[in-house]
């Protein structure tokens, strides 16, 4: 490409090229002709930064907006009714002065509450999304960069004592767990003893056995990833989220740990794909480092197609804390989310139909506005379907 | 091709070990205990707690755990905790219930996307195309529990009929055709709601497919030999685009046992899925660990005929 | 130019790709006319436009994002634009066959060999399934492959990227056609391959008398069969005539240049020539004459009015005013 540009220059090619245009604003134009695309990257930002200001507006011992304020006077008012000022106390008026969403059935307000749900919302989108891309980039990476090497011998009898005597101490078994892992120990050593025989030419029978190639790197960790998709996925979650005690925290990492299986494929397609290419293989004759052929050649490459599937997989993360929520697990009752509310709201369905509605609609719009991102974000950073519009 | 299906089993074998290594210290390593032998439960004495420990093996190391579960469970002696019922009987009795709510939603799945999801393609950047788009992402993100009140409502409000549990209350008396018409009623609504998401996700994708079909070289062959439009889409170009779908009859296996969690809680069926939820609140072990390795099973029998399907269908592969 | 013993002629073809902010003018005011019995050459660069006027005279130019723009198609005196999808489909495959690029991806892989040829005869065709078989051996063997009972039960993967092409050839006979538009039909091939399908098609062409338009870049194919040649540059036919005309006595620069940068013996040794810069996007070509920015012969006139086409007798034209006759050409036609 650089050749024949030089090549025009020099005899002054005064024809009108096409105008040259950055990536940026190649994506932006492509992007910008996908209005649902762009209507759903508007409401991204706006949820964004209503999360944040809920966030700010809820918390703290005597916060603007009290999402926790049982008001016994005032409960399962309609969205936009005024507060009964005559019976309520002077601390406990809403700030607003009205009720923008309703009151639920304990009198607190649904608008403050919907605001602080909306952290939790965006918190769990986020990190366990963050969680699962970290875990997918890693050992996807891994599979295709190192793929076709294979694990020896000696590391995965190492590997087999640390494990085994690791599960054997949690099991309660102190001395037979610590004599194994001592034995793991001892086969590093011996490993690192070897180093020496085995650069030599002739090697005894013994090095050749320790450095035996076993199975391939890509095949364990494309196993990993099969054992955790024998898991029906919500289920799991669900197992584990009842288990541990509840807390949000629990939520976002157990959201992370069970969902980072689809990165992790992604990655690994994408990396075997690149290693074949011209440039990871020009960067590999100038003799540049594994570390930086990884992270400065082939990441950026491969960030598109996490970029979107991170997208979509908040709108899934979202949606899964919200049916955790109306189950009743997660994160415990008098800090509201979005799930919880509506939960709450179930039994109410008939007299008080906007505790149903407005956390339901208010799901329904984040969740559609982060897939309608994702999906446009996936048109045109695929070059496929780049070509055919 | 005898090689290849001995493999593709041994393989399946190992992994389906390991899942139940993995589910099992999952379980088990969690913090907490079962209530029946949680020492703050009130219900239960020391020595009823001891007893119970005694019985289902808690005093043992955990291997010797993992091993007395594996052996009950092969042996189809596991009972649950909770009752002291077989699990394999309990299990059977909710499967037969989640059964008919399996069969309509997959039916309603793929009768339903797969001319969605063709019309769309062949008219792409319609106005047909571009709503059921909208459409069909505004089923994926919706929350199922939030759609499932709004179909109540509408329902009850409009046709007055009871959706909640298998039938209505006291119904056994009636005639059949009016059973018949209440298990129906019943069925409905539960099974649309776990179609919907299997909808709009298998409609994009039969959509996608179909694209990626209708821009290859040979649908062009096939125009330039004066095919008409309709033998172009449905001979040619879709008769490629199936093969990948071919391969997701196996993949269908898994939601036999998966069920929904949420849908059966809303609308009180007595499916595998609920079930599931109330061993999980009750630290039914047995039951929970039973329920994630049939259901680890049947995803690798899935897979397993999948690509015993690709192998059928698609010429270019052979063994 | 209509010449009444042409069988297709096409006059003054223009036909746009429409994005959302640009108008790629991918064919710009094409005419050249194929009699009976000929073999015309359509030569240029890629993407000036030599494969999107085949498709168009087949009617399978995408719409949109494409668009025809102008001009008319001939095809034995009727305009192939007016017609409407059911009659263009008769004249496809029945009248008018095309044989494609990429033998490899151009059948369709589920379906038997067979199959896609008997469906070729099927279409257009009244016949018992006996007679397809036997019609679809009988192309097999016209095409030179051996064992055509055995191959018609094969699947496409199942034969070599030559073997393939010379299916794509048999479909494209099977019903006689008057014109067969062959579009780089060997470009996907090895060199001793292109060698047999190249004589194949010239010995068909001789038995069936048909009419051939041969898509190509390779001047070498060119000299080897064509009867008549056009030489396209960014949409526009930059020079047609007679093959030796063209060949021997090049009247565009471009076609000068083109020739200028094969290899031959008396080159020996030397330097090969290579046309500076590259064809213009067609979405943002230069005024005037769009060769003008590469052009060794530019005067100022070039970039401002529009050449028009130059005739020097016997069928041989040329779109280059500056060059005809010590430059007194004509800018417009």
């Amino acid at each position: 490409m650089q050749n024949t540009e030089t090549d025009a220059q020099d005899i002054q090619l005064d024809a009108p090229l096409a105008p040259k245009r950055t990536r940026l604003e190649e994506f932006w134009r492509l992007f910008r002709k996908n209005k649902l695309a762009i209507a759903g990257m508007v409401f991204f930002i706006l949820f964004f930064f209503l999360a944040i200001a809920g966030f700010g507006l809820t918390r703290g011992d005597n916060p603007l907006l009290d999402p926790a304020m049982v008001r016994l006077q005032d409960k399962l008012r309609p969205p936009l009714a005024k507060p009964n000022l005559e019976r309520l106390q002077a601390n406990e008026i809403p700030r607003l002065g009205v009720y923008i969403f309703g009151t639920d059935d304990l009198g607190r307000d649904v608008f403050a509450r919907m605001l602080q749900g909306s952290w939790v919302s965006l918190t769990v989108g986020f990190v366990a999304v963050g969680i699962a891309v970290l875990i997918g980039i890693f050992l996807g990476g891994i599979a295709g960069y190192y793929g076709n090497r294979h694990i020896r011998v000696g590391q995965l009898l190492a590997a087999a004592f640390f494990i085994v005597g690791a599960l054997l101490l949690v099991g309660k078994l102190i001395w037979s767990g610590s004599a194994l892992l001592i034995g793991g120990a001892g086969c590093i050593f011996i490993s690192i003893l070897m180093k020496k025989a085995a650069k030599a030419k002739t090697k005894s029978a013994g090095t050749r056995f320790w450095y035996f190639n076993t199975i391939s790197i890509d095949t364990v960790v494309m196993r990993f990833v099969d054992i955790m998709l024998c898991f029906p996925s919500f289920f799991l979650i669900l197992t584990v989220v009842a288990l541990l005690p509840a807390s949000i925290y629990n939520i976002m990492i157990v959201i992370g740990l069970t969902s980072w299986m689809g990165t992790t494929r992604f990655v690994r397609a994408e990396f075997l794909s690149l290693r074949e290419q011209d440039f990871v293989a020009a960067a590999r004759a100038l003799g540049l480092s594994n570390f930086r052929i990884i992270f400065r050649h082939m990441v950026p490459n491969a960030v598109a197609p996490v970029l979107v599937s991170a997208t979509i997989g908040i709108a899934t993360a979202i949606l899964t804390e919200a049916g955790l929520s109306f189950l009743g697990f997660g994160v415990p009752p008098p800090h509201a989310t979005w799930g919880n509310i509506l939960s709450d709201g179930q039994r109410f369905i008939f007299d008080a139909p906007w505790l149903t509605f407005v956390p339901g609609i208010a799901i329904l719009i984040v969740v559609l506005s982060f897939n309608l991102f994702g999906e446009g974000l996936r048109d045109v950073l695929n070059p496929k379907l780049r070509e055919r519009n | 091709m005898i090689s290849f299906i001995g493999r593709s089993i041994v393989q399946k074998i190992i992994t389906l070990f390991f899942v139940s290594i993995v589910s099992f210290l999952i379980i088990h390593l969690a913090p907490g205990e079962p209530s029946q032998v949680d020492p703050m439960n009130p219900k239960f004495t020391r020595e009823m707690v001891e007893r119970f420990r005694t019985e289902f093996h808690l005093d043992k190391p955990l291997y010797r755990q993992y091993l007395y579960f594996f052996r009950d469970l092969f042996s189809g002696k596991t009972i649950s905790w909770k009752d002291n019922q077989p699990v394999f009987k309990k299990i059977w009795e909710r499967f037969l219930n989640s059964l008919p709510l399996f069969i309509v939603g997959t039916i309603l799945t793929w009768t339903i996307s797969f001319p969605v999801g063709i019309r769309s393609a062949i008219f792409r950047g319609g106005i047909y195309d571009r709503s059921s788009t909208f459409f069909a992402y505004l089923l994926i993100s919706i929350p199922g529990f939030f759609f499932a009140y709004i179909l109540i409502i509408f329902v009850v409000n409009q046709f007055h009929v009871p959706v909640i549990g298998m039938e209505t209350f006291g119904i056994g008396d009636t005639a059949w055709m009016n059973r018949a018409m209440d298990r129906i009623w019943h069925l409905l609504l539960p099974s649309l709601l776990g179609a919907t998401g299997g909808i709009a996700v298998l409609s994009r994708y039969v959509r996608s497919q179909m694209l990626e079909v209708e821009g290859q070289d040979y649908v062009r062959t096939a125009k330039a030999k004066g095919l008409t439009p309709d033998q172009v889409h449905y001979k040619h170009a879709l008769r490629n685009a199936l093969l990948p779908f071919v391969t997701m009859f196996g993949l269908i296996l898994p939601g036999l046992i998966g069920g929904s969690v949420i849908i059966e809680s809303i609308f009180a069926w007595p499916g595998m899925g609920r079930m599931a939820y109330e061993a999980i609140l009750a630290r039914d072990y047995p039951i929970i660990l039973t329920l994630n390795f049939v259901s680890a099973v049947l995803v690798l029998i899935g897979t397993f005929i999948s690509d015993l399907l690709y192998l059928v269908v698609d010429p270019r592969i052979r063994l | 130019m209509a010449d009444n013993k042409a069988l297709l002629s096409v006059e003054e073809l223009k036909v746009y790709f429409r994005s959302e902010d640009e108008v790629a003018r991918a064919v710009d005011g094409v005419s050249f006319d194929v009699g009976r019995e000929e073999t015309v050459c359509l030569v240029g660069e890629s993407g000036c436009g030599k494969t999107v006027t085949a498709l168009s005279v087949m009617g399978l130019v995408p719409i949109p994002p494409g668009e025809i723009a102008g001009g008319k198609i001939l095809f034995r005196a009727k305009n192939l634009l007016d017609f409407n999808d059911s009659d263009m489909q008769k004249v496809r495959g029945n009248q008018i066959a095309m044989i494609f690029q990429e033998p490899l991806t151009s059948l369709n892989p589920v379906f038997t060999i067979g199959d896609q040829i008997g469906e070729a005869i099927q279409i257009h065709q009244t016949a018992t399934q006996s007679e397809v078989v036997e019609r679809s051996q009988q192309l097999l063997k016209d095409v030179g492959i051996a064992d055509p009972a055995q191959r018609l039960r094969d699947y496409p993967h199942q034969l070599s990227g030559g073997q393939r092409q010379r299916v794509m050839i048999a479909m494209a006979l099977a019903c006689d056609p008057d014109l067969v538009i062959a579009d780089e039909p060997t470009t996907a091939l090895d060199v001793t391959v292109q060698a047999q399908i190249l004589r194949l098609l010239d010995t068909i062409q001789k038995m069936r008398s048909m009419s051939v338009l041969y898509i190509t870049h390779d001047l070498g194919v060119v000299s080897k069969i064509a009867d008549r040649i056009c030489v396209m540059y960014a949409g526009i036919i930059a020079e047609q005539g007679n093959k030796d005309a063209v060949l021997k006595t090049p009247k565009h620069p471009y076609t000068q240049a083109l020739l200028a940068s094969l290899p031959n013996r008396e080159k020996r040794g030397q330097r090969l020539y290579s046309i500076p810069g590259t064809v213009p996007n067609p979405a943002y070509k230069p005024d005037g004459c769009p060769f003008h920015p590469r052009c060794q012969h530019t005067i100022q006139n070039c970039s401002e009015q529009y050449p028009g086409m130059c005739d020097y007798g016997d069928g041989h034209h040329a779109r280059c005013p500056v060059l005809f006759e010590g430059g007194k050409g004509n800018w417009c036609d």
